[in-house]
Order: C-alpha cells, then structure tokens, then sequence
C-alpha cells in the first residue's frame, strides 16, 4: 500500500501531511484485517468438515456393526435390533417424486402466468407475494397438512378414488398397510409440494422476466405464438436458472421434516406398496425415533441415517452442478 | 381446413405449418396455464387464509404475557409468550455467531480469496452446507454440545441455528459486495485509505442496503426452524432463569416457538391446538412483516 | 473528510444492545430469583428435570403447575416416551425418568437405577366412527386382535356387529391407529393383547412391536390427534387424553364377561388388586386383565425411575420433595383427571423401601 502511494505522490499538500500522520500506524491494521477475514472464510469450510467428520465418528459403531445391510433391510426396528433404512428410503423418495411432480409444472405454469399472460401490475403483485409465501416455515405446512389435508383426504377423496377405476392401477392400489389415505406417502408428497412451490415459481418468474424482450420480439415477429416464443426461446435462454431452482427444491423436499412428520403415517416396518400406504422419510425417522434411542449402537446408527441423508443430498447438489454446467455449455444461457 | 400463411421475409422454403393447428395449441396452453396457475394460486392463499383464520383467535394480551399452559384442563389463559422470548433468545445468540462471522467470510470471498483456490473451495462448501438438511444439523449440536455437557441447553439451539445462517450470511456478503463498482475500492485505495478501511468504510457502506437486507432475511429464515432445535434446546412450560443452572440459556432446555408448536398441534387438546395456529400467525406476520420491512426500507428505487 | 462508518457502527452497537436487552428480557421475566450458579448449589427453587412416558403427562404437568403455584420448586417433564425415559435417565440427561413399562429386577440393577409406581391409569381405545358416541361401542379382546392383525378390516363386520345388536355400524374401512415411538402404553395394551387373546395377538407385548397394520402417532397425543383427523379409525390413548379431547371411547369385556367402560372407579378396581409390597424392590407389576365385575381390563401403573447413585444432591433431593408432595396432597388432583393415586400404604413403603437407595455418595438422599 505505501509503495502506491509513493508513486501516486503528487506535490506535497494536505493530503500528504493526512498520509504522513498516519503511515505509521496503520501497518499493522491490513494484515490483522486480512487475516480475521480468511479464518471467518475458513470457518465456514471447517464447520462443513467438522460436520461431515462428527456424522462419520459418531456413527462409527453403526457403520462397523451393520454396515451396508442398512441400505437393503425394509425394517426400522432397534428394539428388534434390526436397523433397515430401506423403507425410509423408498419412503422419502416417492414423496418427493410426487411432490416434484406436482411442483415443477404448476411452478412453470404460474412463473408463465405472472410474466406473459397478465397485466404487469397483476403480475408483480403476485409474483411477490408468491415470495414472501417461500419464506414460510415448514412447520406450518406441516400443521396446514395435519388439519385440513388429512381429514379432507381421509373422508372424502380417497374413498372416491378407490371406488373409481384409478383405484385399481398398481401404485394407488391399497397395500396390506393402508390405513385410510388420509396419513400417507401421497399426502406428503402434496404438502411438500406446495412447500417447494413459491419457490421454484419465485425464481422461475425472475429467470423468465431476464430474458431480453428484443429477443422475444424477434420471435414474435416471425410470427410464433406466444406458447412458441415461451417453448423455443424464453425456456431455453432460463434453462440453468429453472433447472437450478428445480435442484433446490428437490433438496429441500429430499431433507423436510417437519412438514412430513405430522402426516406420512411414520410406519418403520413395511414398505408402502402404494401411494396411499403410510410411510416414513429419513428425516422424519430421525426426528421421531431419536430421543428414545436407548443404546450406543441405536443412537449410532440414526447418526448413520443422518450421514446417509446428508449424503443423498450432497449427491443432488454434485450432480446439479454438473447438469447446470453442461446446460450452460450447450445453450450459452445465464441466468 | 388447413390454411398456410408465408412467414415474413421467407421465400416459401420453411416448413409450411397450419396457422390454425398452432392457434389452437397457443389457446389450450393459455387456457390451462390459466386455470393450473390460479389453481396454484388459489392454494397458496387458501394455506394463509387458513392460519389466519385458525390462528387470529388465540390473539389477544394474554397470549403475548402468559407462559404456556401444562394443565390440559385450560381453555383459556395461559399463552405462547415465554416460547416467543425463548425463540427471540436462541435466534439472536445464533445470530450474534453467525452475523460477524459470516459477514467477514464474505469480505474475504469478495475481496481478498476472489477466484484463488482457497476461496473457490470456501464458496463450494458454503453451497454445499447450505442445502443440509436442519435435521442433520440438529444431530450434529446434540453431537458436539448436549452429549457431552449431558443437557439440552438453549445454547446447543442457537449454535445449531448458527451453524446454518453461517453459509447464507456469507454467500449474500460476497453477492452483495461483487455489485460494488471497482471503481468505488479504486478511488478510496488511490486516496491513501488503508484496506481495511477501504473495505469496511468505503464498499460496504455503499452495500449496506443490501447486506442489512440479507442479514435480516437469514435470521427471520432460521428464526423459524424446528429441526435443529428438536434435539438442542427442546422445549419447557417455564420462562429462561437466567444464563445458568436448570432454567438458563446454557444449563437447560429452553421454550421456544416452533417446537411448542409441533408439540401443541401433536396434540389433542382444542386450546393447545389454538395455541399452536396463534404461534403460526405470528411467525407467519413477522416473517412476511420482516420481509416487507427490509424492501421498503432498503430497496428504493429498486423494482419489487 | 467525513467521518468513517459510523452508521456501521451504529448498527453493531444497536445489534448487541439489542442481544443484551433480550437476555435481559429473558432473566426479568422469570420474576427474579431464579437459581443461579453451578450444579452444587441446592436451592430448593430449583427445577428438577424429567421426560418420559406420555401416558402420565396430563397429571404430572397438572402436579407441576400445582406444585410451582406453592412456591416449592419447578417441575419440567417432557413427554417423549417411556423409552425415551428410560434412556435419558439411564445416560444422566434428566433428573427422573417417566416410564409405564417398568425395568425387570435384572436390568435396573445393569443400569443402576430404582423404580416406583406414581400413578396408575387405564389405557383406553378410541374410535372415530360416524354415528357412533361415546361408550355406545362394544369390543373384546379378541376382536380388538383381530382389528389390530389387520383381519377384521371394516367397521361392519360380522364379528362386530354381534357384539353390538342394533348398532348402525358403517361399511367404512378401518385405519388403525398405533404408537409410532417406544411406549409404555403399547407395553400396557399389547400385555393385554397378549394375556386376553392368546390365540390371536402373535406380535408379542412390548414398547414397540413390529404391528401388522396401522399408522404411527408419536406419543398418546400423536394417537389422539391421528384418531381425531383420520374418519373411521381406531387407537389406544391413556384415558385422560380421550376425556379431556372429548373422544369417542368404548366399552370392553372384562375378564368376568361384563362390559365395562372406563372410568375411575373401573380403573381403581383393577389397581386395587396389586400387590406392591409383593413386588419389592423392583416393583414390576403388570395390571392388566385383572378379575372382579368393574375392573377395566387395560389398566396400568405410570413409573418414576432415578439413578441410584446421584451426583447433586440438590436436584435429587428436588426432585423427591416433588414427588413426596404428589403423593400426600396430589390425590384429588389425580382423581378429578381419573388416575388412581397411590395409597399410603403403598407409598409409605416406597419412601422406606425404595427411596433409600437413592444416594450421593453413599448418604441417602431423602430424609423422612
């Protein structure tokens, strides 16, 4: 620094008395700042570290003494002593396979709505309230589930569909441990939906809004229909930005807890062999069986579940980088 | 039938396709579009409307006075006022970690690391702890705090708490700061200003819009987690006593919010219940309330 | 030039007044003498800390407000499940643990605890069935199996309309309702299974059971809510819960063939018939199936575990100054939410018997 000011030294005047008061004691001031800075970055790699090595320690005992069975065997039954992740697994992925079902196309179709389709001022309202609406806690959700998804699902529509033919096909078809609907895989995979959903649509809705409206006008004046100009040119400029969200979203409906706790029926025993079977999510499991893991090796092998967990969404994440990397390759898109 | 229209400018060598077939297309995508969409709307309203409407008749002083009720045979009196204290304690100590410390993370990724190797892993792991789910969280503080003290604590919650609002204050700073024109860290180095100064004084009083913004986003977003806090602080009837022994912020389970509200919706009790939708109104009002807040007063000028 | 950054320090000033004035908050509230200082200290406005077993909670935490409202001391219990009790108490993470399903001898002497009988209380199914009210519903043992194997799987069928002749029981599918975590009310319901349909329940009698069907709710309250929002469905909850939600509970054959429906006096009949003094030291008794006309047959008695030896005085002698001031004055209290309290036969015995091995370093806690 006093090396640069050397040289941009002009004539002497008042900035340089100000610069010769202080070049003394400011020395020191810039590395000490530099190197605060650089720990405060560094904490936030070692807490990831410390992290992933707690999950790995304290799961030890769980990892040596069952291993990879945990990954095949269906049942979730410590007192039993058997450790099986596998219908917690099935569980936590056909809940965000509905819920991402039902998202992602609603989340276009709305961001589609707010940005062409409507009357600016319509669309700006909305769109922020739609927002503020993805900073709600999950545990709202969860109690909106609790008391009007379940009692709805429960008395009216499942019963409906069952009497349809739906109710027939393989995958909505009760399994041995249906319940009613109304607890149940499909319930939490809607109200995970429309956890995830303000979400994706906030963020679809900016993408979309960033494409230069001279390239849209140049399609319109080619005479595309606004659902071409939407298909050839506004999705593919916003791919990496919607794919991006989409990623995130699944994140999040991959780790939810509370929203899914209250109401996927928390059955540790059986695979659900239909939607509307009760089931259970890894981090459900977790939040409901933790405080009562009674030896070493149960509580062990929950901070296993963890580590499978965090595992499973570390892989989302590498694998969205990827994807979002190839897709900016290929389209050149930003977003 | 099928009538073909010249595209403009062409010389018929485009693929001739029906006018009408595609109009009919363009109008069922804008038909449904416009009923999937309200749909959607319409849902995500209805889940507000909802919570008001369960919520607003819980409302009144008491709620905000009284400790929560343990004797089920209640059904009024008593209120959330202790676990809004607690959850106000815990989220304002897991700030005091994170704000600072994140703040400085983000200094260093947008001034100092920029694109060196280190930063680029920084940034990386940052993204990466950013999508972890808050239960492995709140396993990870029961694993370095509760089990080895043998207590829940109010202090396990907040560095659980901390733990996730780190990452997000960071990668915000660093946004923030990179929106900075270099222009701004050129003229005040060329004045003789020192880094630091530069820095601090200089950048971010430029972005401090921007960066109150985002610290105030990152805590209203933890403020309303359950998960870390499940295994952490878990939850008391009684107010906080202090800092320590049974009752303190470091000694002891501490009431708080979010979880009395999974525990009074678990519940079957109607008033606990009541209780519970009271507790989602007002976090629903805080959170939307801090969110408003935050643009008005910082985003001037700046489209919503 | 102007002076640096002083809205930034402003702003951190603001922040940590902010922190302060909350902290502030937080130790003003609670009235003020709060007990301070580090865990030798034994005031005895100390809170003692306990968790456990759902089944007990509305009368612990009635007793905790009453006992708070005398100025002796705080009570912070934690429903989280008899197995949640029990190991929290045996790794030292509260003062007491909650339990209904009592430790064999053996396994309290494995983790150097004591145990004692603080209530007992009937464990009751609840239906929810449109048209159906309160104690209209029949049910035994063996029907109650079978709904539970998951064989009967309708609210009308052949086995349950005979035993309710002019009922209109619905076509309805049944959702069975159960615990989702380690409970000493299934330990107390699957008992029951166990001793009164032999032939049918095969899954065994213990906290958690690997259950043919049904759903999971945590905690009597998890059923209780489950059952509430879920039509047509079936559970089993502590009888203070069904009666203070308002729930639709039924009537269940006892062991001498007559229909009985829950209250205390039922309730009481069975406890009546226990023989704690028999059951010393370790105190594990199973209640349920119990002869005589009015007992209710799924009754069971709510635990209290300790660590025998204790590191603080203080907390443990809190802690037993509760629970001595339950048993002398908490009768009424546990009478007016249907518990049976213990008699002072009974308790008397266990303040001599059991309390006595409850010790800091070798001196006995609890003075007579």
């Amino acid at each position: 620094m006093s090396t640069q000011t050397e040289y941009l030294a002009g004539p002497a005047g008042p900035r340089d008395a100000a610069k010769a008061a202080t070049r003394g004691r400011l020395r020191l001031g810039d590395p000490i700042f530099r190197v605060i800075a650089t720990i405060c970055g560094l904490i936030v790699a070692v807490s990831m570290f410390g992290l992933t090595a707690v999950l790995i320690v304290d799961s030890w005992p769980a990892i040596t003494g069952v291993g990879a069975k945990m990954l095949t065997t269906v049942a979730w039954e410590p007192s039993q002593g058997q450790y099986g992740a596998l219908a917690a697994l099935v569980g936590t992925a056909l809940s965000t396979i509905v819920a991402m079902v039902i998202a992602v196309p609603l989340a276009l179709v709305i961001a589609l709505l707010l940005v062409e389709l409507v009357h600016p001022t319509v669309g700006r309202v909305v769109g922020t309230a739609i927002e503020m609406l993805a900073a709600i806690p999950s545990i709202i959700f969860g109690m909106v589930g609790l008391f009007v998804v379940v009692p709805w699902l429960q008395a009216t529509v499942v019963p409906w569909l069952l009497n349809t033919p739906l109710g027939k096909v393989p995958g909505i078809k009760p399994g041995p441990s249906f319940a009613g609907g109304g607890l149940s895989v499909l319930t939490a995979g809607i109200v995970l939906a429309f956890m995830v959903l303000p979400f994706i649509t906030a963020v679809s809705r900016d993408v979309l809004r960033m494409v230069p409206q001279v390239t849209k006008e140049a399609g319109y004046g080619m005479g595309s229909t606004t659902w071409e100009v939407l298909r050839k040119i506004s999705l593919r400029y916003a791919n990496s930005g919607i794919v991006g969200a989409i990623f995130i979203g699944l994140g999040r409906a991959l780790g939810e807890t509370m929203a899914v706790a209250f109401i996927i029926g928390s059955v540790y025993n059986v695979l659900p062999h239909s939607l509307l079977d009760p089931g259970t999510t890894i981090a459900s499991l977790i939040a409901n069986t933790f405080s009562e893991a009674t030896s070493k090796l149960d509580v062990a092998a929950l901070i296993e579940l963890g580590l499978i967990l965090f595992l499973i969404t570390l892989a989302f994440q590498v694998l969205a980088q990827i994807w979002l990397r190839r897709v900016q390759r290929t389209t050149g898109g930003r977003a | 039938m099928t009538t073909t229209v010249a595209q403009a400018g062409n010389t018929g060598q485009m693929r001739r396709r029906p006018v009408a077939g595609r109009k009919l297309v363009d109008r069922l995508v804008k038909v449904s579009s416009w009923i999937a969409a309200w749909f959607g709307i319409f849902v995500m309203g209805f889940l507000v409307y909802e919570v008001i409407k369960r919520g607003i008749v819980a409302i009144n002083w008491d709620f905000f006075t009284q400790p929560t009720p343990q004797d089920a045979t209640m059904t009024s009196g008593g209120g959330m006022a202790n676990a809004i204290v607690g959850t106000l304690v815990i989220t304002l100590c897991a700030a005091l970690m994170a704000i600072p410390t994140g703040f400085l993370g983000g200094v260093y990724l947008a001034e100092f690391g920029r694109n060196g190797r280190v930063a680029t892993m920084v940034r990386m792991v940052a993204n990466v702890i950013m999508g972890v789910p808050s239960i492995v969280v709140g396993v990870f503080a029961f694993g370095i705090i509760v089990k080895p003290v043998q207590h829940y604590s109010g202090f396990a919650g907040s560095v659980a708490l901390a733990f996730i609002m780190l990452p997000v204050m960071a990668r915000t700073t660093e946004d923030i700061l990179n929106l900075v024109p270099n222009e701004l860290r050129e003229s005040g180095l060329a004045m003789g200003a020192p880094r630091w100064k530069v820095t601090l004084g200089v950048i971010c009083r430029a972005a401090r819009g921007g960066l109150i913004t985002g610290a105030t986003l990152a805590i209203v977003r933890v403020a309303g987690e359950t998960a870390p806090l499940l295994f952490t602080a878990l939850s008391s009837p009684y107010w906080m006593t202090g800092l320590f022994g049974p009752g303190g912020f470091f000694g002891g389970p501490v009431a708080n919010l979010t979880k009395t509200m999974f525990d009074f919706s678990g519940s079957p009790y109607s008033y606990w219940v009541q209780l519970a939708w009271g507790g989602a109104l007002v976090i629903i009002v805080a959170v939307l309330g801090m969110n408003i807040l935050v643009r008005l007063l910082f985003q001037r000028g700046k489209e919503w | 030039m102007k002076k640096p950054a002083s809205s930034w320090r402003l702003l951190l000033v603001a922040a940590v007044a902010l922190a302060l004035i909350a902290m502030a908050l937080g130790v003003a509230a609670c009235g003020g003498s709060g007990s301070s200082g580090g865990s030798t200290s034994s005031s005895m406005a100390d809170t003692a800390v306990g968790a456990g077993a759902t089944f007990p909670y509305p009368l612990y935490s009635k007793w905790g407000s009453d006992y708070a409202a005398t100025g002796a001391g705080k009570i912070n219990y934690q429903g989280i499940g008899s197995g949640g009790g029990i190991s929290a108490v045996t790794n030292g993470t509260v003062d007491f643990g909650g339990s209904d399903a009592p430790l064999s001898a053996d396994d309290l002497s494995t983790a150097g605890l004591v145990q004692w009988p603080q209530c007992v209380g009937g464990v009751v199914p609840v239906v929810n069935i449109s048209g159906i009210t309160d104690g209209q519903l029949k049910l035994n043992a063996d029907v109650l199996a079978k709904i539970y194997n998951g064989q009967i799987t309708t609210w009308n069928d052949a086995a349950i309309t005979a035993l309710n002749p002019g009922v209109n029981l619905p076509s309805t599918k049944i959702s069975v309702v159960h615990r989702s975590d380690s409970s000493g009310t299934t330990w107390i319901f699957t008992n029951y299974l166990q001793a009164a349909a032999p032939g049918v329940w095969k899954a065994g009698a213990d906290k958690t059971v690997s259950w043919p069907v049904g759903v999971g709710g945590k905690g009597n309250d998890g059923v209780a809510a489950s059952v509430k929002q879920l039509s047509g469905s079936i559970g089993y909850v502590e009888y203070a819960y069904a009666k203070q939600s308002s729930m639709v509970t039924v009537q269940m054959q006892n062991k001498d063939g007559v229909y009985v429906k829950p209250s205390l006096e039922t309730f009481a009949s069975a406890a009546s018939q226990a023989d704690w003094k028999g059951s010393l030291p370790s105190m594990y008794l199973v209640l349920v199936n119990q002869p005589g006309k009015d007992t209710w047959p799924i009754t069971g008695a709510s635990f209290i575990l300790m660590q025998k030896n204790q590191g603080d005085a203080g907390r443990a002698q809190a802690a037993l100054a509760f629970f001595d001031w339950a048993f002398k004055n908490g009768a009424t209290s546990a009478q007016s939410l249907d518990y049976v309290p213990i008699p002072k036969s009974v308790y008397s015995l266990i303040q001599k018997d059991v309390w006595k091995d409850i010790t800091v370093s070798g001196t006995p806690v609890w003075q007579q």
